[in-house]
């Protein structure tokens, strides 16, 4: 075998980029690992750890860009790093043929841009804090989209946004409708009358995919970072979204997404919505459900797919209960009982191997609350068999693409499980949309197979339970996701809360 | 303000994943990308204090 890398001086690539490139150097004939990251001093620790780190490698720097290909042969090793310089020159071609000078800072780019109202922020979370400061300086709202920033420098961003009337959304805000255009990992979905405030991006998603299956669209979706409600940030962004969405014309209805704020900021965000002259629907993962005391137009709900629901009724003008399942109840206790009686005896535990974070967070609060205690990262201090990771959280992250984009991490997880003989259910979400990879059903679907026949061969009936974030309008297709997944043997529900039902269920949870 | 932000057309100053500039020009939306590398020569906290400097100047 030959090891073979390049380093390109000042050739900063941004993270999909990257794993862009790491894939189709992949595919190079001969070619056995890949790497194509950044020369930062966690990635020397990557390479340093995978066996990869050249004498090469180590002298690059931040801004430097280090591919380092493991291959068969010096032909083949020469030939891939020959089709990286190819690709390399393609996209710097392709950004030439635009005829236009590419501004390098956020100043310039706002000098090119007059009348620029909004920044887009997406750079590793280390230096997101202060882009995000020179586009409130320029008077630009923010959708802060990198995670791994710190709390304080989101407590000082938002007093800035808060004193120059500017809506900072974020950080590790995936997804955002304004005016209709979708930001980030967006589904597509039709404009309408409900408008969102979300600390929680594939929350939001799961609300606005289940509202367009309705029929119903958004007007403006406003994703305000997971911490905002928390006591210190204080809801800063929540309550000046909920004022804007309280006037503006096209929201008839409010949605709220989070978890249970800190109890003043829970006050306050009621307080708001009892003031704003519209219904509003408020989905607090883990709080109270039912009607919220003195606001007979605010109604709290337990899941996601509640708060479309809900929402839905209400705008219909229809009384609205919740229930378990939406399709045909009797079917699908048979399809669970079935599931259950192919399952060994040992075989008890629901593990779900997520991508969206607050499904995974909604996936643990309902199999605890049929199964019992749930262990993962959500919850790194409880024991217990059934376990729910979410790929997406920053220890994932770091220096590394999003899950919805770059399956490789849940591939490995999927891959470990299988070898489990006390794993009964393995649950999951696939997120479709703007932003997500082109075919997360497609990536995912070998592993699933081979996980299942691992389990086949030791004797086990390893089930695959499912949930597609997606609509028919998305470039991926819903439909075309979930006949992939069926294909690979999973049984694919409406929703992550039917899921997460249907795999306690399984695993013999009473319904 | 934030209203005025649902309201009028949006023209964005995209930094970061280039991919997200690209999807928004297919939507028809106004959109710059910033050829963005770390600055201050890839050092976090050198570039933190930079940004403060400008905020106070300006």
């Amino acid at each position: 075998m030959t090891r073979a890398g390049l380093v390109r001086k000042s050739a900063y690539q941004d993270s999909v980029a990257l794993l862009a490139l790491a894939r189709d150097l992949r595919t190079t004939a001969g070619v056995r690992e890949v790497a194509a990251l950044m020369g930062t001093p966690a990635n020397h620790d990557l390479l340093r750890q995978s066996g990869l780190l050249t004498a090469e490698a180590e002298s690059a720097g931040p801004n430097d860009l280090v591919i380092v290909v493991d291959a068969d042969s010096e032909s083949h090793a020469r030939a891939a790093l020959a089709r990286a310089d190819e690709l390399l020159e393609a996209r710097q071609r392709q950004r030439r043929s635009t005829g236009r000078v590419l501004p390098r800072t956020m100043e310039s780019a706002f000098r090119q841009l007059p009348g620029a109202n909004l920044a887009l922020i997406s750079v590793p979370g280390a230096w997101a804090a202060a882009e995000a400061r020179k586009a409130l300086r320029l008077g630009l709202h923010v959708m802060l989209f990198s995670d791994n920033v710190s709390v304080e420098d989101e407590v000082a961003l938002k007093r800035v946004a808060r004193d120059r009337g500017l809506l900072l959304m974020g950080p590790d805000c995936g997804t955002a409708y304004l005016g209709g255009t979708p930001l980030g990992f967006a589904n597509v979905v039709p404009r309408g009358r409900v408008g969102l405030v979300a600390a929680s991006g594939t929350g939001l998603q799961q609300v606005a995919c289940l509202l367009a299956a309705g029929g119903e669209g958004i007007s403006q979706a406003v994703g305000v970072g997971g911490r905002d409600m928390s006591r210190a940030v204080g809801g800063a962004m929540t309550l000046d979204a909920l004022d804007a969405l309280g006037t503006d014309a096209a929201t008839e209805l409010v949605v709220v997404i989070g978890k249970p704020p800190a109890p003043e900021i829970e006050r306050q965000v009621e307080d708001k919505l009892r003031g704003l002259g519209k219904p509003a629907v408020v989905a607090l993962l883990g709080g109270k459900a039912g009607g919220a005391p003195g606001a007979s137009k605010v109604r709290r709900v337990a899941t996601l797919e509640d708060a479309a629901a809900a929402a839905l009724s209400a705008l219909r003008r229809e009384t609205w209960t919740a229930r378990p399942f939406s399709g045909d109840g009797a079917a699908i206790h048979r399809r669970i009982a079935e599931a259950r009686a192919a399952l060994t005896s040992g075989q008890r535990a629901v593990h779900g191997l997520y991508a969206g974070g607050t499904l995974a967070y909604e996936a643990t609060l309902l199999l605890e609350s049929l199964l019992g205690p749930v262990t993962g990262n959500l919850r790194p201090h409880v024991d217990g068999i059934h376990r729910v990771i979410d790929f997406g959280a920053d220890e994932f992250t770091l220096g590394h693409a999003h899950p919805m984009i770059d399956p490789a991490s849940r591939i490995e997880g999927v891959a470990a499980l299988a070898k489990d003989p006390r794993v009964a259910v393995l649950l999951l979400d696939i997120v479709l949309g703007h932003g997500a990879a082109p075919d997360p059903a497609g990536d995912l679907a070998p592993a699933l197979r081979a996980a299942r026949e691992v389990a086949r061969q030791e004797g086990r009936t390893l089930h695959v339970v499912a949930c597609v974030i997606g609509t028919a309008d998305d470039p991926q297709g819903l439909a075309a996701q979930v006949a992939q997944l069926e294909d690979a043997g999973a049984w694919v529900l409406p929703s992550n809360a039917q899921a997460a039902r249907a795999a306690a269920g399984i695993a013999g949870a009473n319904l | 303000m934030i209203g005025d932000l649902f309201a009028r057309e949006l023209r964005v100053i995209n930094c970061g994943l280039e991919g997200f500039a690209q999807k928004l020009t297919l939507l028809g939306v106004t959109v710059i990308h910033v050829e963005w590398s770390p600055p201050a020569g890839g050092d976090p906290r050198k570039a933190a204090l930079l940004a403060a400097l400008e905020d106070e100047e300006a």
